[in-house]
């Protein structure tokens, strides 16, 4: 209603805008921007995070066409929500299907190129290598020398990226020898004690000595030229052993030989469907993710029926203005929606426990057998059931009581006069004219429900076990609690991508409940019209 | 029916019957009230419960004593006011940041008329539609990648876990408090304009001690939801001194549960009394919001 009358007001207020930051400001707060923006990047970059990368790139173009048009004033009010919302609302949603799509998981965490330059770092005693004993030397500038003695007692100097020398003492800044042949001194160099040398986490991993043949820092007693053990081949995507020949093919982003043996690290590779083949056709997973999704469902519709009516029943029941104690019996009744659900969870969780709860010791000494809430699957399902019973009817109590209220009293008075009884008053005008105004709040009770990790989780993590599956599942396991367990337990080595597929799968779930709850209630129209 | 003797006979059966509902009802009240107040109840006995396992507990204790928080403030063995300290700053903080994102961009949703403000208003609606518990896992890796870049924003920090909070903040209280801002005339804006005060001049001298009441609730509403939040908080914090209440307890519980169920109950309650007074006191405005939401749809 008040867009017709502010269209106007506007049009007469764009020419005589404001800014809320002094030009000055916003140009200091842009080069901040872009300097802090540039320098992440750079790091991305090197780290292989291109996905995080390309985003922080967009984001940044976004903030600096804000800040710099004239046009864009009004989103200069909401950049900063926009920025946080993109990053991490928006792109991890990206993210999770470019996840999706690899075999991001334990073993393959880092990028092919950082694999590969890994596994090159290894390095093997070619049978004609020499071994040399070697005392170290370092500056006061932090750069490392070795005299090497090779078997046959000559000395050598070895400097990083120089090729050997053999000087005596005297050249080159060679002090005098000692007993051993070793030079006490070396000029520019300080020598380092045995003992010193042979902790030094440095020495081992500098390459003395010419590219080609270096000389590296075996043991505290040994130097010796050693050769990469692998050499990448790019055209054939493959690892070659340098010291048996064997080759080992890039197999879904692990270097994997003929006979099996492979190569640590692996790397992030994109292996297109393979997860979702993985989730839709294979028989051993089958079994554990056809009982999962139909028990998500029938967990969620459940719930979502037994909270709604209890508290539907409530409602009607109190729907008196002068009934006694009225206020008392709500404040009452409301508490189990005011303690935080996951301690409520934990509290029911100590009070159902078998042999030790109050409702078991209880029940036990009534009736001599109490439910096994925790071990039998279907006792397990009712005790979620009634624990989500508990946490949720008072909120549908208090949204039915709302929305009857809202039901004008002439509807009833005209049925009375029509000799309607409770019930059709109650089948005709109560649930339908109730039904329409808390149908939106159903349906995203229902989508709650579809993806209520936290009761399931904290109750009895989607326990019991269902018994040999491949992947860890339980049988009140729900979907996302599944991809919970197998994205972050690690017992099994944890499978990223694989979660994130599943995830995918339950996002089209969400989304279609989400498009039918739109077209029933027509809730995007009424939202079209109040924009 | 003429008759004033069976007028009134039948009005006493009305009133007998309705006397009789009435009594019906409050009985069904006792039992619905005794099935909502029984597991607060025993939680309050089983931290008074000096024994303090799971096995001995009765509904009211012998010798009832302080001794489960004594334990539970003094001992040491884990850090309770670590954590719960940990979750007042955190949801403290993401609820003033929070606050001011949206408020601030509610008013420019509401007060001034640019190209993409349906869509985009539509948008934030949409993206709520996927809750961020689905993206966990890509939101785990996401803090793990920038971790490598600033350790300061990596997993096990609380600017980490503010900072994915806040991701969320641009959702459904955008349109709460653009509805409340619509409702506030824009005549005050446009006097105020005359008198020659910039956007910024309105909005924080004019606008912002209008919406007092709105924003009180809404806070308080934020701050409840982040203090209980459990998910994202078990996944991105590892150490246990970086732990909020939610997480530290859930673990205490996963190891030491049966026997010290009186020191967990005693945290169970410290954790959830100011949230149940919150909402107690606040209960009308509450359901207020609630049935709103529910009749507008």
């Amino acid at each position: 209603m008040p867009d017709s009358t502010s269209q106007n007001v506007m049009k007469t207020k764009e020419s005589s805008t404001i800014n809320i930051w002094s030009p000055l400001m916003r140009l200091g707060l842009l080069i901040a921007t872009d300097v802090a923006a540039v320098w992440f990047l750079n790091r991305l970059v090197s780290l292989g995070y291109l996905p995080l990368a390309t985003v922080i790139i967009i984001i940044t173009i976004f903030v600096n066409v804000v800040l710099l048009r004239q046009k864009a004033y009004p989103i200069r009010w909401m950049v900063v929500g926009l920025v946080l919302m993109a990053l991490f609302t928006i792109y991890p949603i990206f993210f999770t299907v470019w996840v999706s799509f690899t075999n991001y998981g334990e073993g393959h965490l880092i990028t092919q190129e950082q694999a590969v330059e890994q596994i090159l770092k290894e390095k093997y005693l070619p049978e004609a290598g020499k071994a040399y004993t070697w005392t170290a030397f370092k500056s006061p500038q932090g750069d490392y020398a070795l005299w090497l003695k090779d078997a046959e007692g000559n000395g050598y100097l070895a400097k990083k990226g120089e090729s050997l020398t053999q000087p005596q003492s005297g050249e080159a800044g060679i002090g005098e020898l000692d007993e051993k042949g070793i030079p006490k001194t070396i000029e520019g160099y300080k020598r380092l004690n045995a003992i010193v040398a042979a902790t030094d986490q440095n020495l081992t991993e500098i390459l003395f000595g010419e590219t080609g043949t270096t000389i590296q820092v075996r043991s505290p007693k040994e130097a010796a030229e050693l050769l990469p053990k692998y050499i990448y081949d790019p055209d054939q995507d493959a690892m070659i052993d340098q010291e048996k020949g064997t080759l080992y093919r890039n197999l879904r982003g692990t270097f994997t030989s003929e006979t099996g043996q492979v190569l640590r690290p692996g790397f992030v590779e994109t292996i297109q469907f393979a997860n979702f083949k993985e989730f839709f056709i294979s028989p051993a997973l089958r079994g554990p993710l056809v009982r999962i999704i139909t028990w998500n469902f029938a967990f969620a519709f459940l719930s979502l029926l037994l909270n709604f009516s209890l508290g539907l029943v409530i409602a009607i029941m109190f729907n008196d203005a002068h009934f006694p104690f009225k206020k008392l019996i709500r404040s009452l009744l409301i508490i189990p929606y005011t303690v935080p659900a996951l301690l409520t969870i934990l509290i029911w969780r100590g009070m159902l426990n078998p042999e030790l709860g109050v409702i078991d010791r209880t029940l036990e000494s009534l009736f001599g057998w109490a439910p096994p809430w925790f071990t039998d699957q279907w006792w397990a399902k009712i005790a979620i059931l009634l624990i989500n019973l508990w946490l949720s009817y008072p909120y549908f109590m208090l949204v039915c009581s709302g929305a009857l209220q809202s039901i004008p009293e002439d509807y009833y008075a005209a049925a009375q006069v029509d000799g309607a009884n409770a019930w059709q008053q109650f089948r005709r005008i109560t649930l339908p004219l109730l039904l329409v105004a808390v149908g939106p709040l159903l349906m995203a009770s229902f989508v709650f429900n579809f993806n209520n990790f936290n009761l399931i989780y904290i109750f009895n993590a989607g326990g019991p076990p269902i018994a040999s599956t491949p992947t860890p599942a339980g049988h009140t396991d729900i979907l996302i609690s599944y991809v919970y367990n197998l994205a972050f337990s690690a017992s099994r080595g944890v499978d990223y991508g694989f979660a994130a597929a599943i995830t995918i799968v339950i996002f089209f779930i969400v989304g279609t409940l989400t498009i039918l709850q739109f077209r029933y209630t027509r809730m995007w129209e009424e939202v079209s019209e109040n924009v | 029916m003429s008759n004033p003797s069976s007028f009134q006979k039948l009005r006493a059966s009305a009133s007998l019957q309705h006397r009789l509902s009435v009594g019906l009802r409050l009985l069904i009240a006792v039992f619905l009230i005794i099935f909502s107040i029984f597991p607060i109840l025993w939680v309050i006995s089983a931290s008074f419960n000096p024994t303090g396992s799971l096995a001995t507990q009765t509904l009211i204790p012998k010798n009832p004593g302080l001794d489960n928080y004594r334990t539970l403030l003094t001992s040491g063995e884990f850090p309770f006011w670590t954590w719960f300290g940990n979750s007042l700053k955190i949801a403290l903080i993401t609820d003033v940041l929070s606050l001011s994102i949206t408020t601030i961009a509610a008013y420019a949703f509401s007060r001034f008329r640019f190209r993409g403000r349906q869509t985009m208003l539509k948008a934030i609606l949409l993206i709520q539609v996927f809750p961020a518990l689905l993206a966990l896992v890509a939101t785990f890796l996401m803090i793990s990648q920038i971790g490598d870049v600033f350790p300061a924003f990596g997993l096990n920090t609380h600017a980490s876990l503010i900072l994915v909070y806040l991701g969320g903040a641009m959702g459904i209280n955008i349109w709460l408090m653009k509805g409340f801002l619509d409702t506030i005339p824009r005549d005050i804006d446009e006097s105020a304009m005359v008198e020659g005060a910039t956007d910024w001049q309105i909005f924080t001298q004019l606008i912002l001690p209008l919406l007092r009441p709105i924003l009180v609730v809404i806070a308080i509403l934020n701050y409840v939801g982040t203090y209980s939040e459990f998910i994202l908080a078990r996944v991105l914090l590892k150490g246990s001194e970086q732990y909020t209440l939610m997480v530290g307890l859930q673990v205490f519980a996963g190891a030491q549960f049966n026997q010290r169920w009186g020191v967990f109950a005693a945290g169970v309650l410290i954790g959830a009394l100011p949230i149940m007074i919150i909402y107690l006191i606040l209960q009308d405005k509450i359901v207020g919001g609630l049935t709103q939401g529910a009749v507008k749809g």
